[in-house]
């Protein structure tokens, strides 16, 4: 049932409510989990993150790790049945894919689902229509999924829901990568715009052409 | 109805004069408070009982996703407890409780067995991050300013109709949908 608005006692504490509700949502977000970066720096830093994989793009036809050689990447994993964090990020990479502008122009940003059952690179392509077209989709076999999880050091795990149906816990992190392949560093969900270009813009200038 | 009043004229002239004064009073002070609720206004409230059902809103999906999340506040102002135990959304085969977290860079995703907990005097909020409603196998995208007409079922207020307001793509709460803490400074290098 709505609620009615008509006297000015119930506008009065709708006003206050409604400022309240800002203050809490302000106070609320400000101290958001971190997504323990300390405990990710860690094990990212070990200088094991990355590796060949082959997977069936989104665009069409294969895509290697040998292809991506000689320039800097982004590459990050999950999946379409992701109700906030996937869409999110997929979005907040796109907002900094138009910042970098003309510069990042040669930045390969891959999605790899970890959920190829799935997702199809035929569904990756039309969800992915909804960002940047930069971003490339990638799917393919369970092994080679697999593979490259593995290489990446990111965690998967199907979980159950009601009916048969599943929903995945999934690493977060945008791993950055430069024109060797080789770890450069990570955006976390919740860095800010200014981290996250910060970060792009120092693996553009390491190895890729100045803007 | 003023000029009914039959006593005698200076009386009559000094009471038309206060209704009159009371009414552009009432008037301004309305248009005050209207101004001073806009943000009230542009979210909107629901009831269950004694419970108040603040903005249920959910986010604007990409081409073809067939899952969403719906985010609101639950504001107990009984003295019994109450239990959120499901939820319906139209375009929805169904809709579960949720719970988002995460741990080392994983983000962890668990159904709710039981519902969520509404204490007496109490609230809870579902949000970005925590506790949502998974609207899964929607048969559309969900598009940023359209209302998704829903229920909401308690264990003991039972079930009420709710609408949730689909905002932006990026939204992460707060009542105009902009709120997204990523975004919010200009696109400056």
């Amino acid at each position: 049932m709505k609620s009615s608005k008509l006297s000015s006692g119930t506008l009065v504490a709708l006003g206050v409510a409604a400022f309240a509700l800002v203050a809490a949502a302000v106070v609320a977000a400000a101290p958001f989990i971190r997504p323990g970066d300390a405990g990710v720096a860690s094990v990212a830093s070990a200088a094991t993150v990355g590796g060949p994989f082959r997977l069936v793009s989104s665009r069409g036809g294969a895509l290697s790790d040998v292809d991506l050689k000689g320039k800097p990447f982004a590459i990050f994993f999950g999946f379409t049945h992701c109700p906030e964090v996937c869409p999110t990020s997929l979005w907040d990479m796109s907002e900094a894919l138009k910042r970098l502008g003309p510069k990042g122009e040669d930045l390969k940003v891959l999605f790899v689902t970890v959920d190829p059952e799935r997702d199809t690179p035929e569904i990756l392509a039309r969800y992915l229509q909804s960002f940047d077209p930069r971003i490339i989709g990638l799917s393919g076999a369970r092994k080679d999924i697999d593979a490259v999880a593995r290489a990446y050091r990111v965690y998967w795990r199907k979980i159950p829901t009601s009916d048969g149906d599943y929903t995945m816990d999934h690493t977060s992190l945008i791993y950055l990568m430069d024109a060797e392949g080789g770890y450069s560093g990570f955006i976390a969900y919740k860095d800010d715009a200014e981290t996250r270009d910060r970060k792009l813009n120092a693996l553009l200038d390491a190895k890729g052409p100045t803007g | 109805m003023l000029n009914s009043f039959r006593i005698p004229g200076a009386f009559a002239r000094l009471c038309r004069r206060m209704y009159l004064e009371e009414a552009l009073a009432a008037a301004a002070f309305a248009m005050f408070l209207l101004t001073l609720s806009a943000q009230a206004l542009m979210a909107h409230e629901f009831k269950a009982g004694a419970i108040e059902i603040e903005h249920p809103w959910t986010r604007a999906t990409p081409n073809g996703a067939s899952v969403g999340a719906g985010y609101l506040v639950l504001k107990n102002e009984g003295t019994t407890p109450d239990r959120l135990v499901a939820a319906t959304a139209e375009g929805a085969q169904k809709v579960e409780i949720h719970e988002m977290s995460m741990k080392d860079g994983v983000m962890i995703m668990r159904p709710v067995a039981g519902g969520i907990a509404v204490p007496a005097q109490g609230s809870v909020a579902l949000k970005p991050g925590s506790y949502h409603l998974m609207l899964m196998g929607l048969k559309q995208p969900l598009k940023q300013g359209a209302m998704v007409n829903g229920t909401l079922t308690f264990e003991k207020a039972g079930t009420v109709p709710v609408q949730f307001k689909v905002e932006s793509i990026a939204a992460q709460g707060g009542s105009d949908g902009g709120g997204h803490d990523h975004m919010t400074m200009p696109s400056g290098k």
